[in-house]
């Protein structure tokens, strides 16, 4: 491993280093055995699949979570070793270390220098005055050598995301960090904004900060990675140098088995029409429309991949069909029954279903069971009159949890007990039980270890085949690829390109995808 | 896997729970106990009597609150409720209804009276559900505009007097009133039987049918019950309106045992019925508790405050004594709450992933 550094005959300051360090968190050993260097001016890349550890790694650096067992050491500039233990974020940003949340934590009505300043305040009189206009002047300082030209005055909420996203960095910049933890910042981010992000980013590393930089896509860290670190099932499986290493080379080492045969997607045999879209209209608060004219069909059957950046109406979309939105225009057909007019529970009888992206929110009842999540949309089937026969309803709940392969030890334990991807399946296997024609699914590997991706994949591929018909939405190009017979992109709302299996391409669907973007597109 | 040295680890964190989850059983018998030793006439069937009917009221009350709780909601105005109600049956009663277009006073038989008067229990509670479902008012604002609102009326309703001797007329057919809270069917007085039976409905309803399992679906989880199917403007309705109708239950039996109908009957009660059930182990956030422990916390508040009264605590240290049971139970509450979790977490490392 060390040796690949060597042979770039550079020699970069260490400022971090991490060494054989452990996490257990109840249930699950999050982290174990891991080194990690930090290079001073450079960007570190850490990758991994979802749930390989590098978020509690991150949180550990920036002092958010504390580690079981090993040592963290920093090193100045004039090479001295320092052990450190950090017990909040204050501890960590004292020794230098910032970290960028993938979430904005952003108050929206509080101005920019307010945000900026937030817990270290510049106050006179003993802390019983805040010095606004000092505040404001050095908002003004930072956001300049950012780059950016912010008015620190104005409330962050009128701020574009890609502007909120650099108010989140000039967050950390007021403590001139030595180090920084950039946690996916590009995911909600367009891509003029993604360009401006890059701006900034090599302008730090210029100036000898250290940028920890976790994405999950590849091509960024190939074009502005330095270091790269591969972390897979808690452990590093791999560190280097991003020029020394090939795109599969990563791939593989991340997942741990070949890139080519992780997605089981294939053709699915294709019957009838099923669900036909005609127009659906969504307008937007403040002018224009979040969803507009879009119309397409799903076949039996079919897996119809919906691809689209962030804000494109992915889930607008999925949920206005389902009607959880319910003030879009347009038809919606399912066989011969027109559902746009129906409420969510008759759209559910009439059989059409959805798996919403943000499981624990939208998905889960986190204060019950696992068998009482599993048949809370279809409990009618196991009532007679107003009695719920729990004999029939635990067959039908253990059948399920065989069926989808769910991981409990129990039926009746507590949905909180179980990790991300076992919590999905529940959804699924919830939205299974109603027995539905069309399965609306957003994002389901979104959050999830690669076990339990391989799995819902599984099951795709398993009722594509049985004959239902399936809308997939994901933001993972190469998941969308691979999974669908057919792929749909949305941009600004609007179908921008239709492609079938045998067209599918990556570079053309992300064209596609940008259009209305305001980046000059060809072709 | 995890495994465990002690050699009663295994089977003590079950025992503990258990205990656990029937603190509230055991709390009650524990002061029960209590007073039968320090106070003399404590165990004399009149006591008792006593005590099931004050308790009686409050577990009427403490159920429709439960499920208004378990839902995600609260209900203030349910005291408020009882009076007015307790007002109406009076005035009914004793003035009957007049109608001045046609120059005729109506005066009810006494079974119609508790048939109009629920009826308006479960209306006031629909005007709740409608301010919280429809109009998007916070429950706790909405039930507390009808905490006034129908304390209001209940002063109007009279100009502030009592109706007095509620025993009706034979001429007008409207006897038969104090029945409802002095009578007794087999030595046990019909407020006792009335809290019974609904708290066997409405256990069953909540355990058993699919309405229940909505109800603690949509306290625990709001957006994921609507993309589940779940009407949960229904079920909401439903519970204020169920929480009315305990509410007018309510009234009605305290006018009848005090045969006179005040106007400031109920002030306070809506927080007794909160205590009783928060007693009971039901999550104040929603989605969590049950009918049981409600009624439970009903006869614990019932026994103290009997109790108290009979070993001779002054009635300031009663009120101490009530607020620091309510703070105790919630505490060892989410202390089982977070042994349950450590419990489940436990339990699911056993299965390989």
């Amino acid at each position: 491993m060390d040796d690949k550094n060597n042979q770039a005959g550079e020699n970069p300051p260490l400022v971090l280093d991490a060494i054989g360090i452990k996490k257990v968190y109840p249930g699950t050993i999050a982290l174990q055995d891991v080194d990690f260097k930090v290079y001073g001016g450079k960007i570190n890349a850490l990758v991994g699949e979802n749930g390989a550890g590098k978020s509690t790694l991150m949180k550990i650096l920036a002092g958010i979570e504390s580690l079981n067992s090993g040592r963290m050491v920093l090193i100045d500039a004039e090479g001295n070793r320092e052990d450190v233990n950090f017990h909040s974020t204050r501890d960590a940003e004292d020794k230098g270390i910032g970290i960028v949340h993938q979430e904005l934590n952003l108050f929206g009505d509080l101005s920019v220098a307010e945000n900026l300043f937030m817990n270290k305040e510049r106050t006179k009189f003993c802390n019983l005055y805040i010095d606004h206009s000092a505040q404001v002047k050095q908002a003004e300082k930072v956001l300049k050598t950012l780059g950016q030209d912010i008015n620190p005055e104005i409330p962050v909420r009128d701020l574009r995301l890609g502007q909120q996203q650099i108010v989140e960095i000039a967050k950390t910049m007021i403590n001139a960090p030595r180090i920084l933890i950039m946690d996916e910042p590009t995911s909600s981010l367009s891509i003029p904004e993604v360009r401006v992000l890059f701006d900034v980013m090599k302008e730090l590393k210029n100036n000898g900060v250290a940028i920890i930089y976790i994405s999950h896509r590849l091509e960024e860290i190939r074009e502005i990675g330095d270091y790269i670190t591969i972390l897979r099932d808690s452990r590093i499986i791999d560190s280097g140098l991003v020029k020394n290493m090939e795109m599969s080379e990563i791939i593989e080492k991340m997942v741990g088995r070949d890139p080519t045969q992780f997605f089981s997607g294939q053709a699915h045999k294709t019957g009838e029409e099923l669900l036909k879209v005609k127009n659906i209209t969504l307008p937007r608060y403040g002018g224009g429309f979040t969803l507009d004219r879009v119309s397409f069909n799903v076949r039996k059957g079919e897996v119809l991949g919906i691809y689209g950046l962030m804000g494109a109406g992915r889930t607008e979309l999925l949920e206005s069909l389902m009607g959880s939105i319910n003030n879009a225009e347009g038809e919606i057909w399912l066989a011969e029954e027109r559902l746009d007019k129906m409420d969510v529970k008759n759209r559910i009888e009439a059989g059409l279903v959805l798996i919403p992206e943000e499981r624990q929110r939208e998905g889960l009842f986190l204060n019950l069971s696992v068998d009482k999540n599993l048949t809370m949309s279809s409990i009618r089937n196991f009532t007679k009159w107003f009695h719920i026969l729990k004999n029939r309803e635990l067959k039908s709940v253990k059948e399920m949890i065989n069926a989808i392969s769910i991981r409990v030890a129990s039926p009746d334990i507590s949905i909180r007990a179980l990790s991300g991807g076992n919590q999905q399946k529940v959804v699924i296997g919830k939205a299974l039980l109603t027995n539905p024609k069309i399965l609306l699914m957003d994002e389901p590997t979104r959050g999830i270890d690669v076990g339990a991706k391989s799995d819902v994949f599984e099951i795709v591929n398993s009722i594509a085949k049985r004959g239902f018909g399936i809308i997939l939405v994901s933001s993972e190009i190469g998941e969308v690829c691979s999974m669908s017979d057919r792929i749909i992109v949305l941009s600004k709302g609007k179908i921008t390109a239709e492609f079938e299996k045998s067209e599918i391409d990556e570079e053309a669907i992300r064209k596609a995808s940008e259009i209305g973007h305001g980046i000059a597109v060809s072709a | 896997m995890l495994k465990n040295t002690g050699k009663r680890s295994d089977s003590a964190p079950s025992v503990g729970m258990v205990l656990l989850k029937m603190r509230s059983l055991i709390a009650f018998f524990g002061v029960f106990l209590v007073f039968v030793i320090i106070a003399p006439n404590f165990l004399t069937s009149s006591n008792l009597i006593s005590m099931a009917k004050h308790s009686a009221i409050w577990a009427i009350l403490a159920i429709g609150m439960t499920y208004v709780i378990i839902g995600g909601g609260i209900d203030l105005s349910v005291g408020s409720i009882a009076g007015l109600c307790g007002m109406l049956a009076g005035g009914l009663i004793v003035e009957g209804l007049s109608l001045p277009i046609f120059g005729i006073i109506i005066y009810f038989h006494t079974p119609m009276i508790l048939l109009i008067i629920l009826f308006i229990g479960v209306l006031l509670g629909a005007f709740n559900g409608l301010l919280i479902t429809k109009l998007g008012v916070a429950p706790f604002i909405a039930t507390l505009g009808l905490l006034y609102m129908a304390r209001g009326f209940a002063l109007l309703r009279s100009g502030g007097k009592t109706f007095p001797n509620l025993v009706g007329d034979p001429a007008l057919g409207n006897t038969g009133y104090p029945i409802l809270g002095s009578g007794t069917i087999l030595n046990i007085p019909l407020a006792v039987w009335i809290a019974i039976i609904i708290a066997i409905i409405a256990a069953y309803a909540s355990k058993k049918t699919p309405f229940g399992r909505h109800v603690y679906a949509v306290g625990g989880n709001e957006d994921a019950a609507k993309l589940s199917g779940i009407r949960v403007d229904r079920i909401k309705m439903f519970t204020y309106m169920f929480s009315g109708f305990t509410a007018a239950l309510t009234g009605l039996i305290l006018s009848s045992q005090l045969v006179a109908s005040h106007p400031a009957t109920g002030e306070s009660y809506e927080l007794t019925a909160i205590a009783a059930v928060v007693l009971g182990g039901t999550s104040l956030s929603g989605g969590r508790g049950s009918i049981g422990g409600s009624v439970i916390g009903a006869l614990i508040l019932g026994v103290l405050n009997d109790g108290l009264v009979m070993v001779g605590v002054s009635s300031f240290w009663q009120t101490v004594i009530k607020g620091l049971v309510v703070v105790l139970a919630v505490i060892i509450d989410q202390y089982q709450l977070r042994k349950q979790n450590e419990a489940a977490l436990k339990q699911q490392s056993t299965v390989t992933e």
